[in-house]
């Protein structure tokens, strides 16, 4: 070995041989061993001219050194590149044969949904949570007395035509309006009063717009110098909430015998917004809710003084509000836990 | 309510269109339910005089030359018998649009339009016409009952429109009525209301009446006073009975009535008129010329004029002659006393019956009539003295008999002059929330009769004695408002109200969050009836003395089948389950969050308990007993309490898959797979699994404090431990031994089961444990010991080996 010409013919031959070797080499693990095997300081042919180096005379070792580093690294760089080459195709090679048909079915675990009523039961609450309502939710059986005679109906009251009872005994009846929940409240707390009171509600109807059970939610508030104005505004600012920034609402006379002045409250369609459609019957108004301003006989009977407080009172239709902004046709759907029912309304 | 603008018009002018008079009614208060023109079917009739006619041979027609007037002289062929020369009938035009009749020119069969056609050969330009033609009852318009042509008078515009002359361009407006408004209900109620939202003078209706020098001893009586305060009587003889004139025959029609005689229609009339029913008894029959009103005796009969027999008790309000009843008040009069084409003598009452006994007489007998329902409604005394003067006059004018001086008023001195009412403005105001301006107010409460005078701040009203619904500043508010127009009404935001505190309490939020946990375990919210079906009870084959067959009955359910007040959930949930895989949805998880009704005694004697109840039920090929035990376990988790589950035995579920969910040793629920049995009845196509959780006993969880537990500062050890034993030992035995033997073990979980031939009647369950060190770092030895410690002692309650 001590001629150096001997050994640059010897280089030269050795990189002929492993660019001769590198058409071999299919893939870049092959590659990696191959590199592996040529370092290997024992067996491998630039590994063991490496350890060789000890052995050549001082005079010849800075010239040795040059020239066996030099194939080394050029084996280094040429097998990076040759790797690299190698790894970008086998990745392409992999991402092609992992293609996926992106449209084919979702693996989901499916969630369930709250029911219509809940979930519009939880927006109203939402809204009037927020204006510092707090919620009460009276019982499903209720006493004459709550039902009717503190809410100023009393028995030959023609207003009790307007709602079929179900009596369960002479006295106890499943409440036919969430007002009864009203008296209780007032009775409970002292003014400032702001509560909501939504449930479930009983008429003796069943047909296809009606069911015997259906649900309702009472607003009322009870404070110094509430008018009717307040009524406007506060259900103004609920229905824009509800149904869409623009709806506007229209108040027209009504008659409940527990508010004084009694309104019907209509808002605009919010589907043809005014211009008359199938859904507001051509009027442009959909009749969403009654109210009015609580007759003083209702607050005194509670121990309120009217002289100082006054009250408003406003009763919805939950179902109907589902229905309407669901567009559910027909009320028993809500009652018959049908999963096709169920599963679409998700909001 | 019909209102037939014709005789609206008898009381008010009124000068704006249809629409404009729908419009101003509903923003007062009264929606126009629906409004029709009488001849809405009816276009382009004309008057045609026959110019010559001409019977065509061998036919029944006849070849007409009409004058249509401005029309033209139009050729129509007419089979019509009574078609002759120098007569005018109704012309319908080629383009017109009449009713079609059937073969018989009777039968309605829809409407029609006339083009020109050849009948026989020969060229028809149009069709005169019959009254039913033209929708025209011999009631509406005299002649219009013949089956031929109707007859126009002599001097009708040849070429003018027949709508006219027919009364067929009036208008009828379904108006609805708020039940505060009982003296709304009739055409002179709404009369007020147009004459004051139009702005209009009232024209009061003709009262006046002669009575003859006759007097005759009519003994009145009422021994019920209360449930008849007032009763009007009055004798009238000489009584003619023929037919009604055309004009009452007509309005009576429009408002759908039929008319009878002209005393019979005079009651209708006024009832419609003023809004006061009102009876005629045929006096001959009135034994004793004598009338009581009183309670019916038990099982007394009596048998009305439509002659169905109905037997009455003391509930009952009858009036009688000496003897017997000769008519439920308020209802129907008597067959005994009623008037026939004989009758010679009448006793024309008016009275105001208590309106909740006439409901619920009518309810309960099942006998309505138009008087019924609107003494139900509630009449006042005012119209109830008006009425009858208003019948004696049209006595008088019908010329239908001769008005007596036998007149009895029993009454209880109710004033019916109008009654002073003083309020505060500002008071009317405040309810508002606007100031109207005075001369407003004024004007408003004016216009419906209140004499309104201001002075200061003190408004001072003379309230007309029908409006019995006027008391306080309140109602007055409502006047002012509902005719000054809520468009003035200015939305505010509770300006003046105190700051308050909303949202959600404790209980509310925690059964949002359960309901919300259940959801994302793939469950969906469903909603049932509060009530449920005795054969429910039966399908959950509950023993008789079952506290669950302790149910609340309903009075008066729809039917039997929604009679009972549910005391479990289930029922409906399995019911539910059936109904969604009859539509072929054979896999799915509902939930409900509602009330069972517990009560305490019954009948009721206090309100009985509602307790809030979980149901939950799944079904499906993929569903298991544990696949519905992990949804309750997600409701413990939701709550951050845990459950133990026990073998139980429910009458409704298999009775080796079924437990009892226990909280701290409290029994709380079940859960189980549904009996065979039921599942094959409701035609239940796969597995279905119910659960039933009664939350009230769990609302002492809410809002439990949650506390952080530090992680621990050396690395836990895990052991997978296989055990043997035999095969009654359960995973619960073994889970709870461990955890009371060491405390060192804060997780175990199952993992394994075996059962087989290698371990004979034995199985084996290998569990997972994680052990969590305290404040020193475990040695294998220490975790050894722990392990052998916790091996005794199942081997010494249970008998449990290691498995080699």
């Amino acid at each position: 070995m001590a001629d150096l010409n001997e050994l640059s013919e010897k280089l030269a031959l050795l990189k002929q041989e492993i660019e001769g070797e590198i058409k071999n080499l299919s893939n870049s693990k092959v590659a990696f061993e191959y590199r592996k095997g040529l370092m290997d300081s024992k067996t491998g042919k630039i590994g063991t001219l490496m350890r060789e180096m000890g052995k050549i005379p001082n005079e010849l070792k800075a010239e040795y050194g040059k020239k066996v580093n030099e194939i080394k690294m050029w084996a280094q760089d040429r097998f990076e590149e040759l790797e690299s080459k190698l790894k970008e195709a086998e990745m392409a090679e992999r991402y092609n044969s992992e293609t996926i048909d992106v449209t084919l079915p979702a693996k989901m675990r499916p969630i369930g949904n709250l029911h219509p009523n809940t979930q519009v039961r939880n927006q109203i609450v939402d809204i009037f949570g927020s204006m510092g309502f707090e919620i009460y939710e009276g019982n499903e059986i209720e006493t004459d007395y709550y039902n009717f005679s503190a809410l100023n109906i009393p028995k030959d009251h023609p207003a009790r035509d307007m709602q079929d009872t179900f009596y369960l005994s002479p006295e106890f009846l499943l409440r036919t309006q969430t007002s009864a929940g009203q008296i209780h409240v007032m009775e409970e707390k002292k003014p400032p009063i702001k509560v909501i009171s939504p449930g479930k509600v009983f008429r003796s109807d069943d047909d296809a717009t009606h069911s015997p059970m259906f649900s309702q939610m009472e607003g009322l508030v009870v404070d110094k110098g509430i008018t009717l104005c307040d009524l406007q505004g506060m259900l103004d600012v609920f229905v824009q909430k509800i149904f869409g920034e623009d709806t506007k609402t229209r108040l027209r006379p009504s008659y409940f015998p527990f508010t004084e002045p009694s309104v019907e409250v209509d808002v605009s369609c919010f589907q043809c917004h005014g211009k008359g459609c199938k859904l507001c019957k051509g009027t442009g108004w959909i009749e969403v809710l009654g109210a009015g301003v609580v007759n003083k006989k209702v607050l005194e009977g509670c121990g309120i003084d009217s002289n100082v407080y006054s009250g408003l009172a406003f009763g919805i239709g939950i179902d109907r509000i589902a229905m309407l902004k669901y567009g559910i046709n027909n009320i028993k759907l809500l009652f018959e836990s049908d999963l096709r029912v169920l599963n679409q309304i998700n909001d | 309510m019909l209102v037939p603008i014709s005789w609206l018009r008898d009381y008010v002018d009124i000068d704006v269109t249809m629409d404009e008079l729908e419009e101003k009614l509903f923003s007062c208060g009264f929606e126009v339910e629906e409004k029709y023109q009488v001849g809405k079917d009816i276009d382009k009739v004309v008057v045609g005089l026959v110019k010559t006619c001409e019977a065509i041979p061998d036919t029944h027609l006849h070849l007409c030359m009409v004058d249509a007037g401005v029309h033209g002289e139009l050729q129509i062929c007419c089979g019509a018998d009574n078609v002759c020369a120098g007569k005018k009938f109704p012309l319908a035009l080629v383009g017109a649009q009449v009713i079609k009749t059937g073969k018989d020119h009777v039968t309605v069969e829809g409407v029609m339009t006339i083009g020109a056609g050849k009948l026989r050969g020969y060229d028809s330009f149009g069709m005169l016409c019959s009254g039913t033609e033209l929708g025209v009852t011999e009631d509406m318009y005299e002649g219009a009952g013949y089956n031929g042509l109707l007859l126009l008078p002599d001097d009708a515009e040849v070429g003018a429109d027949v709508k006219p002359i027919l009364g067929l361009d009036d208008w009828i407006f379904d108006v609805s009525i708020t039940a505060n408004r009982p003296d709304c209900q009739s055409i002179f109620g709404i009369a007020r209301e147009v004459a004051a939202c139009l702005n209009k003078p009232l024209k009061t209706p003709d009262l006046s009446y002669t009575e003859t020098d006759v007097k005759k001893d009519l003994k009145v009586t009422v021994d019920a006073k209360d449930l008849c305060p007032r009763y009007i009587g009055h004798y009238v003889y000489d009584v003619n009975i023929k037919e009604s004139p055309v004009w009452m025959k007509r309005r009576l029609a429009l408002v759908g009535l039929n008319s009878i005689s002209n005393m019979v229609d005079i009651t209708n009339y006024v009832l419609k008129e003023l809004g006061q029913p009102m009876h005629a008894f045929d006096a001959d029959y009135l034994e004793g010329f004598e009338i009581n009103v009183r309670r019916a005796h038990d099982k007394e009969k009596i048998v009305t004029l439509d002659e169905k027999e109905f037997e009455l008790n003391e509930n009952n309000l009858v009036i009688c002659d000496c003897k017997k009843p000769v008519a439920l008040a308020g209802i129907m009069g008597g067959l005994n006393s009623e008037i026939l084409d004989t009758t010679k003598e009448v006793v024309f009452e008016a009275a105001k019956f208590a309106m909740d006994n006439i409901r619920k007489s009518s309810r309960s007998l099942g006998q309505s009539s138009d008087s019924s329902q609107r003494f139900s409604k509630g009449v006042d005394e005012y119209t109830t003295d008006m009425a009858m003067k208003r019948a004696l006059h049209l006595v008088e004018e019908l010329g239908a008999g001769k008005i007596s001086g036998t007149h009895v008023d029993i009454n209880t001195g109710n004033s019916l002059e109008p009654h002073e009412l003083v309020v505060s403005v500002s008071k009317v105001n405040g309810v508002l929330g606007i100031t109207v301006p005075n001369e407003d107010i004024v004007r408003i409460l004016k216009s419906l009769n209140m004499d309104p005078v201001i002075n200061g701040d003190t408004l001072t009203l003379k309230i007309p004695a029908y409006r019995e619904d006027m008391e306080s500043y309140q109602d007055v508010a409502e006047e002012v408002i509902r005719m000054y127009g809520y468009e003035h009404i200015t939305p505010t935001f509770i300006p003046t109200a105190e700051v308050t505190s909303g949202g959600y309490n404790l209980r509310q939020k925690t059964e949002l969050k359960i309901k919300n946990a259940l959801c994302a375990e793939g469950a969906f919210e469903g909603v049932h009836y509060s009530f449920f079906s005795p054969a429910d009870l039966d399908m959950l084959r509950l023993p008789e003395d079952s506290s669950l067959r302790h149910a609340i009955k309903l009075i008066n359910p729809i039917n039997k089948d929604l009679s009972l007040m549910r005391t479990t959930l289930v029922p409906q949930m399995i019911t539910a389950m059936a109904k969604n895989q009859k539509n072929g949805i054979l896999s799915g998880r509902i939930y409900e969050m509602g009330n069972k009704f517990i009560p305490k005694d019954l009948p009721l004697t206090e309100y009985p308990d509602e307790r809030e109840t979980i149901c939950i039920g799944v079904f499906g090929d993929d569903e298991d007993f544990f696949t519905l035990k992990g949804i309750v376990d997600t409701v413990a988790f939701a709550l951050d309490i845990k459950f133990d589950y026990e073998k139980t035995h429910e009458p409704f579920l298999h009775p080796g898959r079924s437990a009892k969910v226990l909280c701290n040793g409290e029994t709380v629920g079940f859960l189980g797979q549904i009996l065979y049995e039921i599942q094959d009845e409701k035609d239940m196509r796969v597995n279905s699994y119910v659960a039933e959780i009664d939350l009230r006993s769990l609302t002492k969880y809410y809002g439990k404090e949650r506390k952080f537990t530090p992680l621990p500062k050396f690395p836990e050890e895990k052991r997978d431990l296989c055990f043997v034993m035999e095969k009654n030992v359960t995973c619960a035995d073994i889970e709870n031994t461990i955890l009371d033997t060491c405390k060192y073990v804060t997780s175990i979980s199952l993992f394994d089961i075996y059962e087989g031939a290698q371990l004979g009647n034995k199985k084996s369950m290998a569990f997972n444990l994680v052990f969590t060190p305290g404040e020193e770092e475990f040695t294998s030895e220490f975790i050894d010991s722990l392990v052998k410690e916790i091996l005794d002692k199942l081997n010494e309650k249970f008998g449990v080996t290691l498995r080699a």
